[in-house]
């Protein structure tokens, strides 16, 4: 696409020749032709499966078959990525034919279809991880309804533990790319001035193969499940059944997603910035959607290789992580957390971009200490490389080292304050506009406090004699991932969708959704500290009957939490279609770059690729400089403030 | 207003309120903060908890009190005066010195409080490996004694006792090596008297946690897993699994109890009478064991001959160093 000549939508139609797969209409490739590749690719895996290895002794014993599970879903998300068109462009390459040049559908099926127009994957994404984030909730209201009673069994403790594992992987797949995927993909690009990501193809396939990732991981329950929690450990993991092959193919697979993505990020910011939007012009979002990708880039690898141990663990019998064979089960330990602390910091960082971005718009006021917050990112993304055995502080496993890790798990929290800095420093002597977005960039202030607070006692190595592996932990890390990064997604969601889909969201009922959403959210999680240092573990069905109070109250919480989603996914249908209300190019008086283009937003994005003249935090200054040039007369002028609330 | 107005007002308030908070906890909250002080290494860890909360008040309290005053004060609908931007609202340079300053001084004495605590109190109660560095006086001793089956204990002598915690799905037995190597459900421990745990697995990873005694130390197979406490009351505690360890692993607790010298020492004599026959048959102490071979963490023994269990010579003399 991106060798296309500058057209508007209409004249790309007249294209020279449309090759069959892009044609409009059913027949060409689309989601029901990759849901066909996959269940053909399952089929035949499962059949080579079990013809190559059904005679072996130990499958024969064992009357389960991990190869064939494998292959089946192997040869499935090959036989997606088939279908979906994913793999005409290097087939034809490795032929040496000249490979057909995409060209886009312009309807509404191109959602369904293997766009490389960055603007559609963008939206593609928002779909995908609230299906994803739906699904997860799901299961959490079922986890809180097992817990609503000690004694009396809404689950058998077999569903109960499948229910938790497969609640705690979805959601951290899903979050990995909440934001990276919808608005990394659809705002990168406009916020630095390109038109495209650098790799176009390789940003749809990191989409498509999420989706396959997805089905893999869910294919888990059918398969019956798997007993380990999100943290998959050695030997539990070999001990389990085929529900197990699908979590640990299904992370290799949502792997290749977050390395495709990482690394199609970091080089279209390091390499597809307009003129003059040097470093220190960058927006912040921007930095910590870099530092995100440098960590997608770096740290998935782990996870991938660790992944694919555990799978030849089951299907090839080696002994990676059996220890009475020569392996070692700290091995996976390390290589999860290795892996996973980078994880969670890739669950936070975009949430401090986000805000980053809405804190000025909304409080009419510079970015405070820009530099030190942009800094803090880097910062934050390399020490998270450090710290990683502060998971295994009880494991006895380099006891003599604990105070290392110690240190340097505390010393993150220093550029993590760095935010706070930049956060304050901008509400300082400001005029705030109590909008959605900035309610929920509020409330990550908020909430985050409190999950950073209580990392640091995690942290402490006595401390965490008491608290390590229990609700205490569980609640640290809601507080982080859902009540920083989901918070800030949904403040990123109703500030810049108006952008996406030229629709302004409903404001009252994002009030609603707001206040149920922060309330219920604290009176859901707070709870857990308690009920954690009261002596509650992780992942059991059954508790102490004395904390039957706190947990009822925490479950009626969740409900009601459950239920703010639900006013969201409202709001998204009435703004949407039931009643919508056109958003102006600019409703909130950014001045983001991504906000001086036309809504809806054209499909090269800009006429000409603008000349950066600043960065985008001039406000309320009185000779403010123009952010951008963006050719012909019109030259951005930065707003100067003005009151009201910017949406009529 | 000008400057100075804002941040003394704020300052104000948030002296007064962390005081005050400050003291409420340490005095109404502080002393029963979990794990309570059942034993020595409870007693520091709740110290060490409530020092982390008293830092905690000021900053949580510092950053509440700037986020309601700024809501209250600078809203948009009370209508104050315009922000001024440039470059005066962009840095501070005092703000951000002293930001990183406080903060970077406040890490470093936690990271330095927090190894203090956990050296001197010997882990802290955790699980220090097979090779333990910060083990109290007479611990080395007395283990390497129970493993040569040549340990004693008996009340007033002040030795410290070994207690061996073998998890497996899903449940805890205990083994007293210095009382021929009895094995029992049963967690029977003298008080005013350091315990030494030696924890392993038979299967999956498990955690055993005896929450009042402040103990915490991950069960791996193949893996003695040392951790101490120092008992000083006598009482009821739980015992539960802490890591996740399968279909069963809510269901992974009992209770364990503490007892004077006099009375564990009548226990523990007795049991090793009654059940003599049964230790007979057990397998020689050992600080670990391998799996049996039908399966467990996934084992898989083809021909059958495998020894289930090792012996204290191929992996027990070696542990711990000293
Ligand atoms: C000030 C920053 C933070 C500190 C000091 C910190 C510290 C810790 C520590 C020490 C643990 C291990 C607890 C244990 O198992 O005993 C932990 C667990 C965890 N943290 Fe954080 N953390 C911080 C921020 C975050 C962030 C930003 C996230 C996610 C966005 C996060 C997500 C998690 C998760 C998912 C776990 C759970 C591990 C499990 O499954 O056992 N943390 N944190
Ligand atoms: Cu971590
Ligand atoms: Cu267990």
């Amino acid at each position: 696409m991106t060798e296309r000549p500058l057209a508007t939508a209409g004249e790309a139609s007249t294209a020279p020749r449309v090759p069959w797969t892009q044609r409009q209409g059913w027949l060409s490739q689309h989601l029901g032709t990759a849901i066909i590749g996959g269940i053909l690719g399952y089929t035949f895996g499962h059949w080579l499966g079990n013809a190559i290895s059904s005679n072996y002794q130990y499958i024969v014993n064992s009357g389960q078959n991990a190869i064939a599970d494998a292959l089946a879903l192997i040869f499935g998300v090959v036989g997606w990525l088939l279908g979906i068109g994913a793999l005409n462009y290097p087939l034809a390459k490795l032929a040496g034919r000249q490979p057909e040049k995409e060209v886009e559908v312009n309807d509404w099926s191109k959602y369904f279809r293997y766009s490389t127009n960055h603007k559609t994957v963008g939206l593609q994404y928002v779909v995908g991880v609230l299906l994803f984030m739906f699904t997860g909730g799901l299961l959490a209201m079922a986890i809180r309804t097992e817990l609503l009673n000690p004694t009396t069994h809404y689950f058998s403790a077999d569903t109960y533990i499948k229910i938790v594992s497969e609640h705690g992987t979805i959601m951290m797949m899903m979050a990995t790319s909440i934001v990276v995927g919808p608005l990394g993909n659809y705002l990168v690009p406009l916020m630095i001035g390109s038109r495209r990501m650098a790799f176009p193809r390789i940003e749809a396939f990191s989409f498509w193969i999420f989706v396959a990732g997805y089905m893999v991981i869910f294919s888990a329950l059918p398969y019956g499940g798997f007993p380990t929690g999100w943290t998959g450990y050695a030997p539990l993991q070999t001990q389990a059944g085929p529900g197990m092959v699908s979590y640990l193919f299904g992370f290799a697979v949502i792997g290749m997603g977050m390395m495709a993505a990482g690394f199609n990020i970091a080089v279209t910011i390091i390499n597809y910035r307009a003129p003059g939007m040097t470093w220190s012009r960058v927006p912040i979002f921007v930095w910590s959607i870099l530092a995100t990708a440098a960590l997608l880039t770096l740290a998935t690898p782990t996870l991938f290789a660790a992944g694919l141990f555990g799978l030849l663990d089951k299907t090839a019998q080696t002994a990676f992580y059996v220890t009475e064979h020569g392996g070692s089960s700290y091995l996976w330990e390390n290589l999860f957390w290795f892996f996973g602390h980078p994880e969670v910091y890739i669950m936070a960082l975009p949430g401090f971009g986000i805000v980053g971005e809405i804190l000025p718009v909304f409080t009419r006021k510079p970015l405070f200490a820009y530099k030190v917050g942009a800094a803090g990112m880097i910062g934050v993304s390399l020490l998270s490389f450090f710290v990683w055995q502060h998971h295994l502080f009880q494991s006895g496993i380099n006891p003599d080292m604990r105070p290392l890790f110690m240190l340097t798990t505390e010393l993150i929290s220093i550029p993590t304050g760095f935010i706070y800095l930049v956060g304050m420093g901008t509400l300082y002597k400001s005029k705030i506009r109590f909008e959605i977005p900035m309610l929920f960039a509020m409330a990550l202030y908020f909430n985050f406090l409190i999950g950073g607070v209580t990392g640091v006692f995690l942290s402490d190595v006595p401390v965490n004699v008491t608290v390590h592996g229990g609700f205490f932990v569980l609640s640290h890390f809601h507080y982080t991932i859902m009540g920083g990064l989901l918070f800030a997604f949904m403040g990123g969601l109703y500030y810049w969708l108006p952008k996406m889909t030229g629709r302004m969201m409903n404001k009252k009922i994002g009030l609603l959704h707001f206040w149920t959403m922060f309330i219920f959210f604290n009176l859901t999680f707070f709870p857990m500290f308690i009920i954690g240092l009261l002596g509650q573990p992780r992942r059991v069905f059954t508790y102490a009957k004395n904390l039957q109070g706190l947990n009822d109250f925490s479950s009626i919480s969740a409900f009601l939490l459950g239920f703010s989603f639900l006013i969201f996914f409202f709001n998204l249908v009435w703004s949407l279609y039931i009643s919508p209300q056109k958003a102006p190019a600019n409703p909130w008086d950014s001045l983001g770059l991504e906000w001086q283009t036309a809504t809806p937003v054209p499909p090269h994005n800009f006429e000409r690729i603008p000349v950066i003249l600043t960065d985008p935090y001039h406000y309320s200054e009185a000779s403010a400089p123009a952010v951008a040039d963006l050719g012909g007369d019109e030259r951005v002028p930065a707003v100067s403030s003005h009151d009201g609330s910017g949406v009529a | 207003m000008n400057e100075t107005h804002h941040l003394r007002r704020m300052t104000t308030i948030w002296i007064v309120l962390s005081i005050a908070a400050d003291l409420l906890f340490w005095f109404l909250v502080g002393p029963h903060i979990p794990p309570g002080r059942m034993t020595d290494m409870a007693s520091s860890n709740q110290f060490d908890f409530n020092i982390l909360f008293v830092i905690a008040i000021p900053v949580l309290i510092g950053v509440w009190i700037y986020l309601a005053y700024a809501i209250a004060v600078w809203s948009a609908k009370r209508g104050g005066p315009e922000p001024v931007g440039g470059e005066a609202a962009r840095n501070n340079r005092t703000a951000q010195v002293a930001w990183i300053t406080i903060t970077s001084v406040v890490v470093i004495f936690l990271a330095g409080f927090g190894t203090v605590e956990l050296v001197v109190n010997h882990g802290s109660g955790g699980g220090e490996g097979p090779n333990p560095v910060w083990s109290p006086a007479g611990a080395i001793k007395a283990e390497t004694a129970a493993l040569a089956g040549t340990g004693t204990w008996s009340p007033n002598s002040n030795q410290v006792l070994p207690v061996q915690v073998i998890a497996q799905q899903w449940k805890f037995t205990y083994r007293y090596p210095t009382f021929g190597g009895f094995e029992t459900p049963q967690l029977i421990l003298p008080v005013n008297t350091t315990i030494a745990f030696n924890v392993t697995s038979l299967d999956v990873i498990h955690s055993f946690w005896a929450y009042q005694l402040s103990v915490k130390a991950d069960a791996n197979p193949q893996v003695n897993d040392v951790a101490y406490t120092t008992t000083n009351q006598t009482g009821p505690f739980t015992v539960r699994c802490s890591e996740l360890c399968g279909i069963w692993h809510g269901s992974m607790y009992n209770y364990g109890r503490v007892v004077s010298q006099q009375k564990f020492m009548q226990w523990a004599q007795a049991t090793e009478a009654a059940n003599a026959a049964n230790t007979k048959d057990l397998p020689p102490f050992a600080w670990t064991y391998v799996p049996d071979a039908n399966g467990a963490a996934g084992g898989y023994y083809p021909d059958g001959t495998v020894t289930p269990y090792s012996t204290v010579e191929t992996y027990g003399a070696k542990q711990p160093a000293s």
